[in-house]
């Protein structure tokens, strides 16, 4: 038996049925990564001694009977923009080379706290500037449905991982669309929660007011999983959402009967691949017939939103980014004779061209002169963006979209251009600009083959819903029991 | 949008960044690019509407004033790339 | 045009450290002299995604101060981040206020010479404190334990005109912290921090000059000498048909003079924006009004009531309310003892001299108000004389002790029995005939003798009031003889 293939919910059975161990399916997973990832390129650093470690703690729980939930026992990965204790975390930047927290990010401790063996880190654009994975300092990540093409990004490495098989879940951010662009090329759901709905702290910052983790798992469950352990009150962060979470699983199974579903006309327009709006709304009559409304809407703003974001998460992070200087962590310039060389070499050493460029472009929008024409015009936009949303929400309970306007792209194909490839995050990043939650579900595969996803955007702290409805629609459907070609080759039985 | 490489110059300095000629070069022409697409913004009347900082409102959660977490020097300073004693160590600083 | 043509226009920046136990935005403690980079957090060494987290007790303080100095409290109020690269920032930006501070439109009134002045306060705003940087051979070194101290920044307007006016001022608002318990009033180790920005103009004229910031001044002394070394510095330009430059320079204490800092390059562009790591903190009127109540008297109400009230000089009521601890023992021994202007002198006397002399603090002292009250109240009733209550003092602030048992155990219990003393008189005129005869021819001068031997007979103890009337009165007696 391949036990890779379980859903993360499936092993979380098998577990508690004895019917397999922790540790037994983590080596499985390790055992995938060494044959697999050599192909796929996710994992930036693997943890096998301390995954085995805990998978070990988890076996003797379970033995002694006092398991901790579901995840308990069940391998996971992160991105690496989530500091780990004592494991090296990069951002995947040479400035973070040989940095090792000594602290856990808050999803982290309770990820731990949870049962989940931590199998590594996983490949991200540098400090999650990208939409591809090709700006990381470790070389591009791979997408499993096709090795020429990229996983989306900026979580490309945990979408790649889970749509591999080499872990059962992983945690992403998603500043401007990034866990859920890459979940829409890898046949993977992928969460962004409400903004303050999960806790921030131990995230390297990207832009502080949109930067949110989430999930990337295989299914609506294994994702509404996840989301329970995460979903906690921290007051380790000021924008921490101060009401616990309810219970996701409860209402997962309960359809989408009543449902007031949106269809924005702006988020069909130019640029928008015909396979994959035609997908969408084949999906959208599938809710139809679930019992669903469907109305069409307008969310105005939303031609405005790109130039909203690319003025203000570029201005938070070169904020953000200033404390890179190589004096108390991280890459530092050799041979520097004085302090202003210190920085601009440091800097300019451990900085790729996608981070340099968005931190001059952040900069600029701050600088003096330009603040009001740049930075506070597009925060008065983003509440234009954000009022768009309230007034849909008056009248539909959840928004459906394209989550990526294409499918899977070429290595390559749109490293040459800044513009086109910050187009890639369209049609996801209003939802960030408003703070709102965000789901991506396979909603089917190319002519080609590449796997399509649709977005479900719902009212702040509706995860629930979210969920609700992406589960009756992946209840209709095969797409999450369709296996990458390459995962066939790769033998891990446990 | 027109920048120029004093302007491109400008910036890096303000950034801390160290840029060559060849990235100068580069980044004038797509910062211009992508200013240019965000001038669209300018079209828009936006005199009435507030500026939007923060996602949830007003009101972050706040602490008791008590002393916890230190993390101790040894972690502190785990990742120092050059330290004297228990000081960090950079070129000397001339004002 | 000589220098009295001109009219120097001053204001002042203070930066107060406040008296937390936690930094302003981590559980880090702000306490001084530890080993280099001790106290720090994640958040104070500035590590990736560190996040701050808002101290309330800041809030607390930063109202109260406001408050003392008649701000309004705004309700809302935004954080921002103020860019620059230095050593000393962790961050590469310092977290403060900027477009809403927490207070403004506030003023202060101190005494000046014989009035009083009131100069307006702009802003208060909090924000955190840098780290420091060593210089040490070819290197600098960084310890960031005051990385994240909470500082209140107190801006005033422009309104102060002379040197000893921003110098007064600056006591003033020094006192104001202390007896609020917001700061420790230090110039010296840095907690209480000035920068002045100093401009000449012709006197009538009504524009303002071009303005210099100063910096470096830690001590009220070096206030003084900076601001008026500048005055002269800028009048001295513009009568040579020079100009002013907008700079900021450092006051060099060794030679008493401002120069210029060096390496300013372009003027300084911070970058502020409002911090999205931490949302507007938002108080609620009840708060503001919590902290209204239970504000304390400050100096220059205390100094009015002292004279108005308590019928004490101006100097003693002064003197009184310079050391808040002073003022808190004084009016605690008020509540027990009713002469005020005699409990006044005795603060201001023996109590004071023992304190400095002893080198204790006010606050550690054993002897308690109560039983300062309780030595005077033994004065008046003549139990013990004011000589020894010296000696009785001495004792009581040694050993915390009470007035009575020091009085029996040292036996300097006054002698008011006017029996036993007229024993002693009738005993000592009997031996003094000479002087008697002396006495009654006129030379009055002879009776202090008298007083003398009286008091080394009975030992210092006899009540020196009635030993005088007995003399009087047996003299007389003896003279109609």
């Amino acid at each position: 038996m391949n036990c890779t293939a379980l859903s993360l919910t499936q092993l979380s059975g098998r577990l508690a049925e004895k019917a397999l161990s922790s540790v037994e399916a983590t080596e499985a997973c390790l055992r995938r990564v060494e044959q697999v990832d050599p192909k796929v390129k996710s994992f930036i650093r693997v943890d096998r001694d301390g995954a085995l470690r805990a998978a070990q703690a988890s076996d003797a729980r379970r033995a002694a009977g006092k398991t901790v939930g579901v995840l308990d026992g069940v391998p996971v990965a992160l991105k690496d923009m989530l500091l780990t204790e004592g494991l090296e975390t990069t951002a995947g930047s040479k400035i973070l080379r040989g940095f090792i927290p000594p602290y856990d990010a808050t999803v982290v401790r309770l990820l731990r706290e949870a049962g989940a063996p931590i199998l590594g880190k996983l490949n991200q654009d540098e400090f999650a500037m990208g939409s591809s994975t090709e700006s990381s300092a470790f070389g591009p990540t791979h997408n499993p449905w096709d090795l020429s093409r990229t996983p989306g990004g900026s979580s490309g490495g945990s979408a790649a991982a889970v749509a591999a098989q080499l872990c059962f879940g992983a945690l992403g951010t998603d500043t401007g669309g990034s866990i859920r662009q890459p979940a829409a090329m890898t046949n993977t759901v992928g969460v962004k929660p409400t903004y303050g709905r999960v806790s921030r702290y131990g995230v390297i910052a990207y832009a502080s007011s949109f930067d949110q983790v989430g999930p990337i798992t295989r299914t609506v469950a294994d994702a509404a999983a996840m989301l329970q352990v995460l979903a906690r009150h921290d007051a380790r962060d000021a924008t921490s959402h101060r009401v616990d979470a309810p219970d996701y699983s409860q209402g997962l199974e309960g359809g989408v009967r009543g449902l007031r579903i949106g269809v924005p006309k702006e988020y069909f327009g130019d640029g928008l691949d015909s396979e994959v709006g035609e997908a969408v709304q084949r999906a959208a009559k599938v809710f139809e017939k679930l019992g669903a409304t469907l109305t069409d809407i307008s969310l105005p703003h939303t031609r405005y939103a790109l130039a909203t974001y690319y003025v203000l998460a570029p201005a938070e992070a070169s904020s953000n980014l200033a404390r890179y200087d190589g004096i108390r962590y991280g890459h530092r310039a050799q041979g520097i004779k004085s302090l202003k060389d210190l920085y601009a070499t440091t800097r300019s050493e451990g900085f790729g061209p996608e981070v340099k460029r968005r931190i001059m472009l952040g900069t600029y929008a701050l600088s003096a002169g330009y603040y009001d024409a740049y930075y506070r015009k597009a925060q008065q936009v983003r509440t234009l963006v954000q009022r768009d949303f309230q007034s849909a929400f008056q009248n539909v309970d959840v928004v459906l979209s394209p989550t990526s306007p294409v499918p899977a792209f070429r290595l390559g194909e749109k490293t040459q251009s800044p513009l086109a490839m910050y187009l890639m995050d369209v049609l996801t990043l209003p939802c960030n600009l408003a703070g709102l939650p965000g789901v991506s579900v396979p909603c089917g595969f190319t002519r080609g083959g590449l796997p399509m996803g649709l977005q479900l955007l719902g009212r702040p702290f509706d995860e629930a819903g979210l969920l609700q409805a992406a589960r009756a629609f992946e209840r209709e459907h095969d797409f999450s029991s369709r296996w990458p070609p390459l995962t066939r080759d790769a033998r891990a039985d446990c | 949008m027109k920048l120029s490489v004093d302007d491109v110059r400008h910036v890096a300095r303000l950034a801390a960044l160290r840029l060559s000629p060849e990235e100068e070069n580069a980044f004038r022409g797509q910062l211009e690019d992508v200013l240019g697409a965000m001038s669209e913004l300018a079209t828009l009347p936006t005199a009435a509407v507030p500026a939007m900082c923060y996602v949830q409102g007003d009101g972050g959660a706040t602490r008791a004033d008590v002393v916890q977490g230190e993390l101790g020097l040894e972690k502190a300073l785990q990742n120092a790339p050059a330290r004297v004693g228990s000081h960090f160590a950079v070129p000397k600083i001339i004002e | 045009m000589p220098i009295a043509d001109f009219q120097p226009v001053i204001g002042l920046e203070v930066h107060a450290q406040l008296l937390t136990e936690s930094k302003i935005f981590s559980g880090a403690s702000t306490g001084f002299g530890a080993e280099p980079n001790l106290h720090t957090t994640e958040v104070c060494l500035g590590l990736p995604g560190a996040l701050p987290v808002l101290n309330e007790k800041v809030v607390h303080m930063a109202v109260r101060a406001g408050l003392a100095l008649n701000c309004q409290i705004r309700l809302h109020s935004v954080w921002a981040r103020k860019h620059y690269f230095y050593p000393d920032l962790p961050k590469g930006y310092q977290i403060t206020q900027y477009e809403e501070p927490i207070c403004e439109h506030g003023n202060l009134v101190f005494p000046f010479g014989d009035t009083e002045k009131s100069v307006r306060i702009l802003r208060i705003h909090m924000e955190e404190d840098a780290g420091k940087n060593i210089h040490q051979g070819a290197q600098s070194l960084v310890d960031l334990n005051r990385a994240g101290t909470p500082l209140l920044e107190i801006v005033s307007e422009p309104d102060l005109r002379s040197a000893d006016e921003a110098a007064e001022y600056l006591k003033a608002l020094r006192d104001i912290l202390v007896y609020l318990g917001v700061n420790d009033g230090n110039l010296e180790e840095g907690s209480f921090r000035c920068d002045a920005n100093v401009s000449v103009m012709k006197k009538g004229a009504t524009e303002f000059g071009t303005r210099v910031e100063l910096k470096n001044l830690n001590s009220f002394r070096f206030v003084k000498q900076a601001i008026d070394y500048e005055i002269a510095r800028q009048v001295e330009l513009v009568e040579g048909g020079g100009k002013v430059e907008q700079e900021t320079r450092l006051f060099d204490t060794q030679r008493g003079e401002t120069r210029a800092m060096r390496g300013k390059e372009d003027a300084r562009d911070y970058r502020y924006f409002p911090d999205p790591d931490l949302p507007p903190l938002v108080l609620e009127p009840a708060f503001v009004d919590g902290i209204k109540a239970t504000l304390p008297e400050l100096p220059l109400a205390k100094v009015r009531r002292y004279v108005d009230v308590l019928g004490l000089s101006e100097y003693d009521a002064r003197l009184l309310t310079a050391d808040k601890a002073l003022a808190a023992f004084f009016e605690s021994a008020l509540a027990h003892y009713g002469d005020a202007k005699k409990l006044a002198n005795w603060c201001l006397g023996e109590l004071s001299r023992q304190v400095n002399e002893k080198g204790v603090a006010l606050t550690q002292v054993k002897v308690t108000p109560v039983q300062l009250a309780g030595l005077l109240q033994a004065i008046d009733g003549k139990t013990v004389s004011n000589n020894a209550a010296k000696e009785v003092f001495g004792a009581m602030f040694e050993s915390g002790r009470d007035a009575q048992s020091v009085i029996a155990e040292k036996g300097l219990g006054q002698v008011s029995d006017t029996g036993a003393i007229e024993a002693v008189v009738n005993d000592i005129l009997a031996r003094h005939p000479a002087e008697v005869a002396q006495y009654k021819a006129g030379k009055v001068q002879v009776f202090g003798f008298f007083v003398g031997q009286v008091m080394r007979a009975m030992k210092g103890k006899g009540n020196p009031q009635t030993v005088n009337e007995l003399l009087k009165a047996k003299l007389k007696l003896t003279r109609a003889f």
